[in-house]
C-alpha cells in the first residue's frame, strides 16, 4: 500500500511538535528553583526549548534527509531542478520567524517586569534615602540646576521590586565585592559576614558595590545576576521559597583567583534565622569589645 | 597548454607582491599559522579544565592563555582567513585583473605578520589576562606591558582590517565587468560588500576606545578608571560597538562562501538569490544596534535592556532567511558528497545550534541567568566554530584546486570532516548544560560536581586537535603530489573557474564572458544564448570533470 505523501508529512510534523512539546518541559538543564522568581525565567526558558527543538528537528531533518535521499548517482553528470525560489515559501519562513521573536520579546519582557527588571528607574518613596533624594532633587529642579540634581539620583541597577508584590519589607543586605570574596553586612543588625543568610519568604533586597574591579554577583538556583561595578550602586531583589543552600558565584572575570570567588547563601526557615541572628549578634559584640580592648 | 602562461615563482609568495592571489594565499597561510598557536594555546587550557583544582598552570597564567586564545582566534585566524577569500576570489569572481588599489593590498597583508609576532612576544613580559575584552579596571591593574602589547597589536590589525575593506567596496562595486550587474554578482561578493560596511564602522569605534584604554594605563588619566572618576560602563559600550559587529565581520563570509559552495555541489541554482543578498544587509545594519545585549546584566538600564532585546531578536529572522535558502537548495539537488560539500553541510547543521542558542541569550531574563557562563560559551563557539570556521575549511576544499592547481585528496578530507565534527560536538555541545547548571566562564578552578562533563569536553578537544593532522597532511601532500587539477573541475558557473589553475597573472587570458548567471545549473544556457562562442565553452567545461 502506498501512503499518500502529505499523510506523512502530517504525521512527521505531528511527531515533531509533540516530541518539542514534551522536551521543552522535561530537559531537566535547568538546577533546582528556589524562588517565585526563578520559576517564571524557567516558563520563559521551557517554552524557548520548545520552539528550538521544534526548529532544530524540522531543519536538521531536512538536512539528513537531503543527504540520504538526494545523493548524486554514481556517474551521473546532470544538474537537479532548476528551481530559483518559491515567493509563498519564502514569505512564510519569514513571517513564522516574524511572529515567534515578537511573540518571545513580549513574554520576555513580562518576565523582566515581573522579576523587578523596571523597577530602578522609578523613584520610590517607600525608602527614607530615596526620599531624601526625591526632595534633593525637587529642590535642586527649581534652581534649575538639573546636572546637579541627576547626580544626587544616581539610578541603580538591576532588579528592584516587582510590582506584582504589594509594598513588603524587604530584609537589606548590603554586598560589597573584592578580589576575591563577598562581604555582606546587615544594616539593621550590624552584623557582618561573609556568607549571605536569609530567612525563607521575605523578600530580600541586597545593595551591592564593587571595592576594586568589576564583580558579578550570581544565584544560579535563583536565576538572577547582576554585575557589581566600582564607583556604581547595583541592587538585586529576589525573595526565597525554598530552605537550603546555594552557591553564590562571581561571574565576571576579576582576576587570576575569580573562579574561587564564591561563597553561600543559606535560607533559613524563620526561626532557624532568628537564631542566626541572636548567634551572630552576639559573637559581633563580643568581638567589637575585644578590638575595643585591645585599642 | 595551461603552462604556458606566465606562473607565479615561490619566492613570491615570500615577498611584497601587489597580486591578489599571493596576498590571498599570504593571509590563508598566515591566519592557519596563528589558527594553530590559538589551538595549541585551547588545548592547554582544556588539559587545565580537565580536573577542578588549578593543577596545570598556574591562574594568572591561565587567564593568559585564555586571554590570548580568544585574541588570537577573533585576530589573527578568523578576521584574516575571511581576507583571505575576499582577497582571492573578489577580483576573481568579478572578471577583474586586480585589487581597486593592489599598493594598499599588500600593505594590509604585511601589517599582519608583525603585528601577530609583536603579540605573541607579550608572552615574555606576561601576556595581557583580562580576556579579550579587557574589561577596565581589571585590565589597568594586570600586567601593563602585557595590556599594552595587547593594545597596540589590536590597533595595528585594525588598520589592517580597514585597508582591506575599503579595498573590497572598491573593487565589488567600481570594478565588475560590464555584463554583470549587482544582481548577477556572485553572493560571496554581496556578504563581503555587507561585511566591510561593518569594519568601516565599527573598527575606528574600537581604536578610538583603546588609545583611551592606553592612557589610562600608561599616563595616568581616568577616562575609564572610576578611582580616578572615570566610567568602566562607557569602555564595555565602545568596545561593543565594534565586537559584536565583529562577529558578524567574522561570520558573514562564510555565509557567502556557504552560497557558493552549496549551489555548486548540489547542482542547484541558489534558492532566493535576492533573499540571501538583502539578507545579508539586513545583518550588517541591524548588527549596528545591538551591542549592548552584551551588557544585559552590566551598567545598562532596564528600559534599554528591552531596545537591545528587541533588536537582536530580529536578526533571526535574516539570519533565518538564509538558513532555509541554503536547506531549500540542498532540497532536491544532487548532492556529491565530497569534502567541500561535507564541510557546507556540517555549518548549516552546527550555525543551526548557534542561531538557537543566539535567540535565547537575546531574551533579558534568560540571559540574567546564562550571561557569563560556559552557556554563552557555548553559544559563541557553535556561531564561530561551527559556523565561521566550518565555513572556512567548506571554502579551502572548494577552491583549493583553483589556488593550487591541484586536486585535493577526498578520502583524507572525509576523515577531517568526521573527526572536526565529532569532535566539535564533543567539545561545545556539554558547555550547554554545564553553564546552564551553574558553572562561569574563565576560571581556572571550579566545583568538582562539574568534573564529568569537563572531562566529556576535555576529550572532544583532544580529537578536535588531532582532527588537524588528516588536513594538514592533505594539503602538503596534495600540493606536492596531488593530481593536476583542471581549470573547473566542479563545472561551477562562477567567473573564477573560466580561467586557468591556479589562475595566470592578471587572470584572464581575454575578458571573460559571462555566459550564465552564477547559479543558473539545471538551467538550459544553449537555448538563452545560442552564440557558438558560449557552446565551445560549455563544451570545454563540460570535457573537464
Amino acid at each position: 500500500m502506498k501512503i499518500p505523501s502529505n499523510i506523512v508529512t502530517l504525521i512527521a510534523g505531528i511527531t515533531l511538535t509533540l516530541i518539542s512539546l514534551w522536551y521543552g518541559q522535561n530537559h531537566g538543564l535547568m538546577p533546582i528553583a528556589a524562588s517565585a522568581e526563578a520559576s517564571e525565567v524557567d516558563g520563559l526558558f521551557n517554552l524557548m526549548m520548545t520552539i528550538a527543538t521544534g526548529l532544530f528537528l524540522l531543519v536538521e531533518g531536512v538536512i539528513i534527509y537531503s543527504v540520504i535521499k538526494f545523493r548524486r548517482k554514481e556517474g551521473d553528470t546532470t544538474d537537479g531542478p532548476p528551481i530559483e525560489g518559491n515567493v509563498p515559501l519564502e514569505i512564510v519562513w519569514t513571517a513564522i520567524p516574524t511572529v515567534i521573536v515578537f511573540i518571545l520579546a513580549i513574554y520576555s519582557f513580562e518576565v523582566y517586569n515581573t522579576l523587578g527588571g523596571l523597577d530602578p528607574m522609578a523613584s520610590h518613596d517607600h525608602l527614607a534615602s530615596h526620599n531624601h533624594n526625591y526632595h534633593e532633587m525637587v529642590a535642586m529642579e527649581e534652581d534649575n540646576s538639573h546636572l546637579i540634581a541627576m547626580d544626587g539620583e544616581k539610578v541603580a541597577l538591576g532588579l528592584g521590586q516587582s510590582p506584582y508584590l504589594e509594598e513588603s519589607n524587604p530584609l537589606n543586605v548590603n554586598v560589597n565585592g573584592i578580589q576575591y570574596a563577598w562581604i555582606f553586612t546587615y544594616p539593621d543588625t550590624g552584623i557582618v559576614s561573609g556568607e549571605l543568610h536569609v530567612p525563607v519568604d521575605r523578600p530580600v533586597q541586597l545593595n551591592m558595590s564593587a571595592g576594586d574591579v568589576l564583580h558579578a554577583f550570581w544565584l544560579p538556583e535563583f536565576r538572577i545576576k547582576q554585575d557589581v561595578i566600582p564607583g556604581r550602586d547595583s541592587q538585586l531583589t529576589f525573595t526565597p521559597t525554598k530552605v537550603g543552600q546555594y552557591p553564590v558565584i562571581c561571574a565576571e572575570l576579576c582576576g587570576a583567583y575569580h573562579g574561587g570567588m564564591k561563597t553561600t547563601l543559606t535560607v533559613h526557615s524563620a526561626e532557624d534565622y532568628q537564631q542566626w541572628l541572636q548567634d551572630n549578634t552576639i559573637a559581633q559584640t563580643q568581638s567589637d569589645a575585644n578590638v575595643a580592648l585591645n585599642q | 597548454m595551461e603552462q604556458v602562461h606566465p606562473q607565479r615563482k615561490w619566492q613570491d609568495y615570500f615577498s611584497f607582491s601587489t597580486d591578489h592571489k599571493v596576498i590571498g594565499v599570504q593571509y590563508l597561510v598566515t591566519a592557519f599559522f596563528f589558527y594553530f598557536v590559538g589551538g595549541a594555546l585551547a588545548e592547554a587550557m582544556r588539559v587545565e579544565l580537565a580536573t577542578p583544582d588549578p593543577d596545570f598552570v598556574q591562574p594568572e597564567f591561565y587567564n593568559q592563555l585564555m586571554t590570548m586564545h580568544g585574541s588570537i582566534m577573533l585576530f589573527l585566524w578568523i578576521l584574516p582567513a575571511g581576507a583571505a577569500f575576499a582577497n582571492y576570489l573578489i577580483p576573481l569572481m568579478i572578471g577583474a585583473e586586480d585589487m581597486a588599489f593592489p599598493r594598499l593590498n599588500a600593505v594590509a597583508f604585511w601589517i599582519i605578520p608583525p603585528g601577530g609576532i609583536f603579540f605573541l612576544s607579550s608572552f615574555f613580559v606576561g601576556a595581557p589576562q583580562a580576556g579579550w575584552t579587557s574589561y577596565p579596571p581589571l585590565s589597568l591593574v594586570s600586567g601593563q606591558w602585557g595590556e599594552e602589547i595587547w593594545i597596540l597589536s589590536v590597533l595595528l590589525l585594525g588598520t589592517s582590517s580597514i585597508l582591506g575593506a575599503i579595498n573590497f567596496v572598491t573593487t565589488i562595486l567600481r570594478m565588475r565587468i560590464p555584463d554583470m550587474d549587482i544582481h548577477s554578482m556572485p553572493l560571496f561578493c554581496w556578504s563581503m560588500l555587507a561585511t566591510s560596511a561593518l569594519i568601516l564602522l565599527g573598527t575606528p569605534v574600537l581604536a578610538a576606545a583603546l588609545i583611551l584604554l592606553s592612557f589610562d594605563l600608561i599616563a595616568g588619566t581616568a577616562f575609564f578608571n572610576p578611582a580616578g572618576g572615570g566610567d568602566p560602563i562607557v569602555y564595555q559600550h565602545m568596545f561593543w560597538f565594534y565586537s559584536h559587529p565583529a562577529v558578524y565581520i567574522m561570520v558573514l563570509p562564510f555565509f557567502g562562501v556557504i552560497s557558493e559552495v552549496l549551489p555548486v555541489h548540489a547542482r542547484k541554482p541558489i534558492f532566493g538569490y535576492r533573499a540571501i543578498a538583502y539578507s545579508s544587509l539586513a545583518i550588517s545594519f541591524l548588527g549596528l544596534i545591538v551591542w549592548a545585549h552584551h551588557m544585559f546584566t552590566s551598567g545598562t538600564p532596564g528600559w534599554l535592556r528591552m531596545f537591545f532585546m528587541a533588536t537582536t531578536m530580529i536578526i533571526a529572522v535574516p539570519t533565518g532567511i538564509k538558513v532555509f535558502s541554503w536547506c531549500a537548495t540542498l532540497w532536491g539537488g544532487k548532492l556529491n558528497l565530497n569534502s567541500a560539500l561535507l564541510f557546507g553541510i556540517g555549518f548549516l547543521s552546527s550555525f543551526l545550534i548557534g542561531g538557537l542558542s543566539g535567540v535565547m541569550v537575546a531574551s533579558v531574563p534568560f540571559d540574567i541567568h546564562v550571561h557569563d557562563t560556559y552557556f554563552v560559551v557555548a553559544h559563541f563557539h557553535y556561531v564561530l566554530f561551527g559556523g565561521a570556521v566550518f565555513g572556512l575549511f567548506a571554502a579551502v576544499y572548494h577552491w583549493f584546486p583553483k589556488m593550487s592547481g591541484k586536486m585535493v585528496n577526498e578520502t583524507l578530507g572525509r576523515i577531517h570532516f568526521a573527526m572536526t565534527f565529532i569532535g566539535f560536538n564533543l567539545t561545545f555541545l556539554p558547555m550547554h548544560p554545564l553553564g546552564l547548571q551553574g558553572m562561569n566562564r574563565r576560571v581556572a578552578l571550579y566545583d568538582p560536581k562539574f568534573q564529568a562533563l569537563n572531562e566529556l569536553v576535555s576529550l572532544g578537544s583532544y580529537l578536535l586537535a588531532v582532527s588537524t593532522f588528516p588536513f594538514i597532511i592533505n594539503i602538503v601532500w596534495s600540493v606536492f603530489k596531488g593530481k593536476p587539477a583542471p581549470r573547473n573541475p566542479w563545472r561551477a558557473l562562477t567567473l573564477e573557474w573560466q580561467t586557468a589553475s591556479p589562475p595566470i597573472i592578471e587572470n584572464f587570458e581575454e575578458e571573460p564572458v559571462l555566459w550564465a548567471g552564477p547559479y543558473d545549473y539545471g538551467i538550459d544556457t544553449e537555448s538563452i544564448d545560442g552564440d557558438e562562442e558560449v557552446d565551445d565553452m560549455l563544451a570545454e567545461v563540460a570535457g573537464n570533470t
